[in-house]
């Protein structure tokens, strides 16, 4: 399966949901904000969203300070 | 002949001296600005002259604060924002630099949110004072901003914010700021608010501790409506504080991200 992140072409070997990537990306889930095909997924929909092939998705990591 | 009088266009007559106009209109005022220059001789007014006579001490009313703040906007901005709203979750160091910037600017209402209290430690790069310690931020804000502008409306909301509420908190604005400062709560009311309100822009910002260099904070469209402002990595941990100097850059590309939209144009 190929995703394009943040601009990049990146292949998969199987099926992923939208839990799945972060996990193999190494994203903490509640600080990074999904955008998925230009609609925002908030954290309770992660699971349950299967990704496809040839998908976009933004994936913005927030760090504390403010 | 026309000149303008503390702002507002008036009728004299030709070859009117300006300590006649004073005698006439503010008999009282002891400083007297002429198109931008403080004068102390008397002097024959020219047409279309910007005449400024303030009496020291003497408050003005809203309405001539509003004529003489006006002459300090840029022409056409202030109309465009005066009835415009924006909210800002979270008014800690970023919040409340944001907040004084859109104030002083003449955005016309701001709804401030943040359940916490002034501390000692805030003071470092917070738009707080010393004497305000142990007050919730929202009031010390509202406070400090209405001494900055009493012409703008503020709505000061001492409250933690959630999924379940901003709907409520937020749901007016024209733009929203995300000025919070754990990386779970950013996130949170990005991804909620961005979800819930399909047409309204928000402004974030990740990454601005220590004391890098200054120009690594940039503004970013990073998704549709979603902009993000700070160098995206510096996280806020021991041995890397935050600063005023940093924090500001970064707040202040949040309000002039926040300007952008509503005067129409793209943030980045």
């Amino acid at each position: 399966m190929r995703l394009k992140i943040n601009g990049q072409l990146q292949n998969f070997a199987q099926e992923l949901s939208i839990s799945q990537l972060l996990e193999q990306l190494q994203l903490v889930p509640e600080q990074v904000v999904v955008e998925l095909n230009r609609e925002i997924l908030t954290v309770d929909r992660h699971a349950t969203t299967r990704l496809n092939d040839g998908d976009t998705l933004e994936l913005i990591q927030f760090v504390g300070g403010g | 002949m026309l000149i303008y009088f503390n702002e507002q266009l008036i009728h004299v007559a030709p070859e009117l001296r300006l300590f006649a106009l004073r005698e006439q209109k503010k008999p009282h005022a002891d400083l007297l600005i002429i198109n931008g220059y403080p004068v102390s001789e008397d002097q024959v007014l020219k047409e279309e002259d910007r005449v400024v006579l303030i009496q020291r001490g003497e408050q003005p009313t809203a309405a001539e604060l509003e004529q003489l703040m006006m002459a300090r906007h840029t022409p056409g901005v202030h109309e465009k924002i005066k009835n415009r709203c924006v909210g800002i979750a979270g008014v800690g160091g970023l919040g409340s630099t944001i907040a004084t910037a859109l104030t002083r600017v003449g955005v016309g209402h701001l709804i401030i949110v943040d359940f916490d209290l002034v501390e000692p430690s805030n003071l470092n790069r917070q738009q707080y004072f010393s004497d305000q310690i142990g007050l919730p931020k929202v009031q010390a804000l509202q406070e400090n901003l209405r001494r900055i502008n009493p012409g703008i409306k503020i709505t000061a909301i001492q409250q933690r914010i959630t999924a379940e509420n901003l709907s409520n908190l937020f749901g007016q604005v024209d733009v929203m700021v995300e000025a919070l400062d754990a990386a779970e709560q950013k996130a949170m009311l990005t991804s909620n608010f961005l979800q819930k309100f399909p047409e309204t822009p928000l402004v974030a910002a990740s990454g601005m501790a220590g004391f890098e260099a200054s120009n690594s904070i940039r503004t970013r469209k990073v998704a549709e409506r979603f902009y993000l402002c700070g160098d995206g990595t510096t996280a806020a941990e021991p041995g890397r504080g935050l600063m005023a100097p940093r924090v500001g850059i970064a707040a202040h590309h949040q309000a002039n991200a926040v300007l952008r939209l509503l005067l129409g144009e793209e943030p980045e």
